[in-house]
């Protein structure tokens, strides 16, 4: 989907919710929506600011059938939602097709709802679940959350004199999502739009469970300015802080390989203002060590889709050849 | 910002707060959380739409193809619309400042 085939669609998630100005979660949830748009779709959301800001009593932004439970439950919400429609759908009750999408934030998905995603992966249930990460639970005012990166100042991770920002390095969803061997999983920000919903086509039309990550800027914890959630999502990729990838059935596809033009992880981290105090001389070290980690995990990614390239292609070759 | 049924007494709501009607959120006008506006300059565009999927708040007008123009009464004047924009084909304004021309 281009911007153009993307205008002429009808929205499935309407004007009038109350998310912060400039923020990235219903840009991700629109396009999310309109890349499925050529289903019939039913969502779910975990709590989070999604739920919160679409569906202030009585008034909701969504066209679609939509589900919210509580906090962790998300994706088993959505489970019983697939499994009642398939068990309908054989009785003859439902004849339309329809397709499912979960969505969380990263406290409902990294933290509160692991459990029930993990189940729901696990069972195999056929249905999209999309984390639009924002590195923290903003709905709540700003806490620390395990996919907040390491250094962030959070209200429970403050930056002071002893404590300089968060101390654990953030958990990665994305393997947790790959060893439940599932269809796909694939990792995205609003920075590379077109790459964004391709991921979420593709997560919609895999026959089986689909995770896909979008890392999505939230103005009040990163301290950046409301028109900079694109410029910092990019600066995310281009410093390989936020790699775009896909995990298809197993083997790693590297989409998008800055190169020589990498950046270095401070260009990431100077237009936040949660990473304002790392910016001191006597904190240098700390950025020297993220940058480090960086690396290292960048090389890492880059070695695996290296080697399942080469699978890939030995694969289809064979295919080729046991066709012929 | 006016919710039409706010006469519903306890008795006609849902069970359960289900929220039975779609899009209703179309009534939470939020246009007046702007302080400062985008200016939409028709000449300068190239209708490559890039602005309209990154509208958090989904108000740009579209007609055959083109952009008409911005709606105000839901566009919170984050300014993500200008900063995608290729060619510079919206700027952002003061709000306020804006707010007197109009009056007079
Ligand atoms: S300023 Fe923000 S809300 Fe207003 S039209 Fe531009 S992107 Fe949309
Ligand atoms: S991004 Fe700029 S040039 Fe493209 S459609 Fe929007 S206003 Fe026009």
């Amino acid at each position: 989907m281009n911007p153009k085939e993307y205008s002429e669609k009808e929205r499935a998630l309407y004007s009038g919710h109350s998310s912060c100005a400039g923020c990235a979660m219903p840009v991700v949830t629109r396009s999310a929506l309109a890349s499925a748009s050529e289903y019939n779709i039913v969502a779910s959301a975990a709590t989070g600011c999604l739920e919160v800001t679409t569906t202030i009593y009585p008034t909701s932004s969504w066209g679609v059938p939509w589900i919210h439970n509580t906090f962790e439950n998300a994706a088993a919400t959505i489970s019983g939602v697939e499994s009642a429609y398939k068990a309908l759908s054989r009785k003859g009750k439902i004849n339309k097709k329809y397709k499912f999408i979960a969505f969380g934030g990263d406290g409902g998905t990294y933290d509160i709802g692991l459990q029930s995603l993990s189940g729901a992966l696990e069972r195999g249930h056929n249905f999209l679940y999309i984390c639009y990460d924002n590195e923290g639970y903003m709905n709540t005012g700003g806490q620390r959350s395990s996919a907040s990166p390491f250094g962030a100042s959070t209200t429970t991770s403050p930056a002071g004199t002893v404590h300089k920002g968060k101390e654990q390095w953030r958990k990665d969803l994305m393997k947790i999502a790959v060893a439940h061997n599932i269809p796909y999983v694939a990792q995205a920000t609003i920075g590379n739009w077109p790459d964004m919903t391709m991921k979420f086509k593709k997560g919609i039309e895999t026959n089986g469970p689909a995770v896909v990550v979008v890392l999505s800027p939230c103005i009040l914890l990163w301290h950046i300015k409301p028109d900079e959630a694109n410029t910092v999502s990019r600066l995310a990729i281009d410093s390989c802080f936020w790699p775009l990838y896909e995990v298809i059935n197993g083997r790693y596809v590297l989409n998008y390989d800055p190169g020589k033009r990498k950046k270095p992880i401070e260009e990431f981290m100077k237009p936040q203002g949660r990473y304002k105090h790392l910016f001191k001389p006597e904190n240098r070290h700390i950025i020297d060590f993220i940058q480090k980690r960086i690396d290292e995990e960048w090389e890492e990614l880059k070695r695996r889709a290296e080697f399942d390239k080469a699978y890939i292609k030995s694969n289809s070759e064979s295919e080729k050849q046991g066709r012929n | 910002m006016t919710i039409k049924n706010v006469k519903k007494r306890w008795k006609d709501i849902p069970i359960g707060g289900v929220i039975v009607e779609p899009k209703t959120s179309l009534r939470n006008k939020t246009g007046n959380w702007r302080v400062q506006k985008p200016v939409f300059h028709p000449e300068r565009c190239i209708h490559c739409m890039l602005c309209v999927p990154y509208c958090p708040e989904d108000a740009f007008i579209v007609e055959d193809g083109k952009l008409k123009g911005i709606n105000y009464d839901y566009c919170k004047g984050c300014g993500l619309c200008a900063s995608v924009c290729p060619v510079k084909a919206i700027t952002m304004e003061d709000e306020n400042v804006e707010q007197e021309n109009d009056e007079k």
